[in-house]
C-alpha cells in the first residue's frame, strides 16, 4: 500500500492541492526513525526467541562451556517428567481458580463503582491501588496475613477461641491462599477495563429500558452484559495469559510446597535453569509455555475477527 | 453519571445505598492488610519478634527505619532500582516516540510489513526469552549492571504501538504549515509533534517506570550479586528468612520504603495510570 500511494501521489503532487506530506521525498528518513527501536527489538527479542529454541536443542549448562547438541531429546524427556506435568497441572489449576473469580470480582466491583462521582472515583482508586505494588511486597503482606503463628488471621482465630490454620503450609489451603493474594494484587486491571467499557454504554439504551419499566435484573442481563461482551472476552484472555506466568507468589510464599502442590511452570523453569543450571532443559519448558501462550493469543485474534465480521 | 446505575436508581434507591455500603466495607477490608504492615513497621523490633498481635503501633518508634537506612543494603537497592527505572524509562520513551512517529506519519516502503513484524512481538512473553537473554548478557559480561537490568524491556513493542496510535490521531493540518516551510522531518517531530505527545509520553513513562521498579524475574536472574539487587529482588531475598536474620520490623520497614515511590506516583498520576490501563489493552 505504501509504495503505490507514494509513487501514485508524486506526479500529481506538482499540480493538485494534495497534502504537503505526500509530496515529500524524504521517506527514507522513516528508516532512521525506526532504526533505534528495530535494532533493540531484533537483538533483545527476535534473536533471543530463536536462540531460546536453539538452546532447547542442547544439553546446555548455565555456567561453564558444556553444551552438546541432542536434537529434541529435551522435549522427549519432558514427556516423561512427572514434575513437569505436575507443575503444568498446578499452573492450570491456579489459572482455573483465579481467572473466573478475578473476572467475576472485577465485574461486580465495576458495576458497583462505575459512576462518574467522587465517591466512586475514590473507591476505584482503592481497589486499583493494590496493583501498583511489586510481587515481593504483595507476597510479604499476605504471608503476614496468613502465617499460622503471627498472621492477622491467626490472631483473629485465637481471639475467637479457634485453632489457627497455617494456610501456606496446608495442602488444601496453599493454592487458595495464592489465589486470594493474586486477586488482591491483580483485580485493578480488569476492573479498570470493565469500568471503561461500562462508561461507554450509550445512555439511550438505559433510557429506553426505563420507559419499558424493565427491572434491574433485566437491564443487567439484556443491556449491560451484552454491551460489554467484547471486554469480557478481552479480560478473560488477558487473565489467562497473565496468570499462566505465575511465578513470584509460589516462589516466595510457599516455595512450591507443600509437596510441590503449588509449584508453577515458570517456577520450575527458573529452578531447572538457575538452581540446577540445566538451561537447555529449562529452555525446552519455556518453549512449551510460549506455545501455550501463542495458542491463547490466537484464540483472541480469532474471536476478535469473528466479532468484527 | 453512568447509565446502568441511572436507570435502576429510579426504581429502588435503597438497593443502591446497600450496594454502596457493602462496597465501602469491602474497600476498608481491602486496605487493612497494607495498613497493618505500615502500622507494625513503627513498632519496636523486639516486641514484633515476640508477637504481632494488635493493629496499632504501640509503643511507637522509628528505629526500624533508622536501622535499615544506616546499616542495611536497602538504600543501595533503592538506588539501583531508581537508576534502572530511570534508564529504562528514558530509553523506552526515546525509541518508542521516534518509531511511533515514523509508523504513523512517514510513508516509507515496507512500513506496513515492518509494523506487523513489530506488533508480533507483543505475543512473546518474557519467560520465552529470559534464558537466552541471560546467556547473551553473560557472554558480554554485563550482568549486575544497570544496562543489563534496563535494556531487555526496551525491546517490548507496546510503547511503539501506543505512540503510533497517538500520532495517528493528531490532525495532519498541524504539521502541514511546517512542511510548507520545508522544515526537516526531525524538526517537525521535535518541535511540533513531541510537545503534543506529552500526555501519551507521561502515561507510557509511568507504566515503564512502574514496570521497572516492580520487575522481578529478569532482575532475579541478572543481578545475582547482592549489592546489585533492585529493591524488589532485595526484599524478596530478606523476606524468606526474616524471622531469623534481619528482624521482622526491618523487613516491614523495607517493604514500606520499597513501595513508597510507586505509591507516591500512583497518588499523583492516578488518572493517567487507570486510564492508561484500558488504552494499552484495547488493541
Amino acid at each position: 500500500m505504501t509504495t503505490q500511494e507514494l509513487s501514485g501521489a508524486l506526479p500529481e503532487a506538482t499540480t493538485s492541492g494534495r497534502p504537503a506530506w505526500f509530496r515529500r521525498s524524504d521517506a527514507w528518513q522513516g528508516y532512521l526513525f525506526i532504526a533505534p527501536f528495530l535494532l533493540v527489538y531484533c537483538v533483545f527479542l527476535v534473536y533471543p526467541l530463536f536462540k531460546g529454541f536453539w538452546i532447547s536443542l542442547h544439553d546446555w549448562e548455565l555456567v561453564g562451556t558444556y553444551r552438546e547438541f541432542i536434537g529434541f531429546l529435551n522435549y522427549e524427556d519432558l514427556w516423561y517428567d512427572s514434575l513437569f506435568w505436575k507443575s503444568l497441572w498446578n499452573t492450570i489449576r491456579f489459572v482455573a481458580l483465579t481467572v473466573p473469580s478475578m473476572t467475576l470480582l472485577a465485574m461486580l466491583l465495576a458495576l458497583a463503582v462505575s459512576k462518574r462521582t467522587r465517591t466512586h472515583a475514590v473507591l476505584r482508586a482503592v481497589f486499583f491501588g493494590s496493583s501498583v505494588f511489586s510481587v515481593s511486597v504483595v507476597t510479604f503482606i499476605w504471608q503476614m496475613m496468613l502465617n499460622g503463628e503471627r498472621g492477622m488471621l491467626a490472631h483473629i482465630f485465637e481471639a475467637l477461641g479457634l485453632v489457627p490454620i497455617d494456610y501456606l503450609r496446608d495442602s488444601f489451603w496453599a493454592m487458595p491462599s495464592l489465589v486470594v493474594t493474586t486477586l488482591w494484587w491483580g483485580v485493578g486491571l480488569p476492573l479498570a477495563l470493565f469500568v471503561a467499557a461500562l462508561q461507554q454504554i450509550p445512555e439511550e439504551l438505559y433510557e429506553a429500558a426505563e420507559l419499558d419499566h424493565a427491572s434491574r435484573w433485566t437491564v443487567l442481563w439484556r443491556i449491560t452484559l451484552p454491551s460489554i461482551r467484547r471486554t469480557i472476552v478481552l479480560v478473560l484472555v488477558l487473565q489467562i495469559v497473565a496468570h499462566f506466568q505465575i511465578f513470584g507468589q509460589p516462589l516466595l510464599m510457599t516455595r512450591g510446597g507443600p509437596a510441590d502442590s503449588t509449584r508453577s511452570l515458570v517456577q520450575l523453569i527458573y529452578d531447572t535453569g538457575f538452581r540446577d543450571w540445566q538451561i537447555g532443559y529449562a529452555a525446552s519448558m519455556a518453549m512449551v509455555l510460549f506455545a501455550i501462550m501463542l495458542v491463547v493469543s490466537m484464540i483472541q485474534l480469532f474471536l476478535g475477527r469473528e466479532e468484527r465480521s | 453519571m453512568n447509565g446502568f446505575n441511572r436507570a435502576i436508581r429510579v426504581q429502588n434507591p435503597w438497593i443502591d445505598r446497600l450496594i454502596l455500603g457493602a462496597t465501602i466495607l469491602l474497600a476498608i477490608l481491602w486496605v487493612i492488610p497494607a495498613l497493618w504492615i505500615v502500622s507494625l513497621s513503627f513498632r519496636p523490633n523486639f516486641l514484633l519478634m515476640r508477637s504481632t498481635a494488635g493493629v496499632l503501633p504501640i509503643p511507637f518508634t522509628t528505629e526500624n527505619y533508622e536501622l535499615i537506612l544506616r546499616l542495611s543494603r536497602v538504600p543501595g537497592w533503592f538506588f539501583n532500582s531508581a537508576m534502572t527505572a530511570l534508564l529504562m524509562t528514558t530509553m523506552v520513551l526515546v525509541v518508542s516516540s521516534l518509531a511511533g512517529y515514523a509508523f504513523a506519519r512517514i510513508n516509507f516502503p515496507g512500513r506496513r510489513i515492518l509494523f506487523i513484524f513489530v506488533l508480533t512481538g507483543l505475543m512473546v512473553p518474557e519467560q520465552a526469552v529470559f534464558i537466552p537473554l541471560h546467556t547473551m548478557f553473560a557472554d558480554l559480561g554485563l550482568h549486575n549492571t544497570y544496562v543489563a537490568l534496563a535494556t531487555p524491556r526496551v525491546a517490548v513493542p507496546i510503547g511503539v504501538f501506543l505512540m503510533t496510535q497517538f500520532f495517528r490521531a493528531v490532525p495532519r493540518e498541524i504539521e502541514e504549515a511546517a512542511e510548507l516551510d520545508n522544515a526537516s522531518r526531525f524538526t517537525i517531530f521535535w518541535k511540533i509533534m513531541l510537545p503534543l505527545a506529552i500526555p501519551a509520553l507521561t502515561t507510557l513513562g509511568l507504566f515503564t517506570f512502574l514496570h521497572a521498579w516492580n520487575d522481578f524475574l529478569w532482575p532475579l536472574v541478572s543481578a545475582t550479586d547482592d549489592d546489585s539487587y533492585t529493591v524488589t529482588v532485595g526484599l524478596a531475598s530478606i523476606q524468606s528468612n526474616y524471622a531469623q536474620t534481619e528482624g521482622l520490623g526491618m523487613v516491614m520497614a523495607s517493604a514500606v520504603l520499597a513501595s513508597l515511590p510507586v505509591f507516591i506516583l500512583y497518588l499523583i498520576f492516578q488518572r493517567y495510570i487507570v486510564s492508561g490501563v484500558s488504552m494499552g489493552s484495547s488493541r
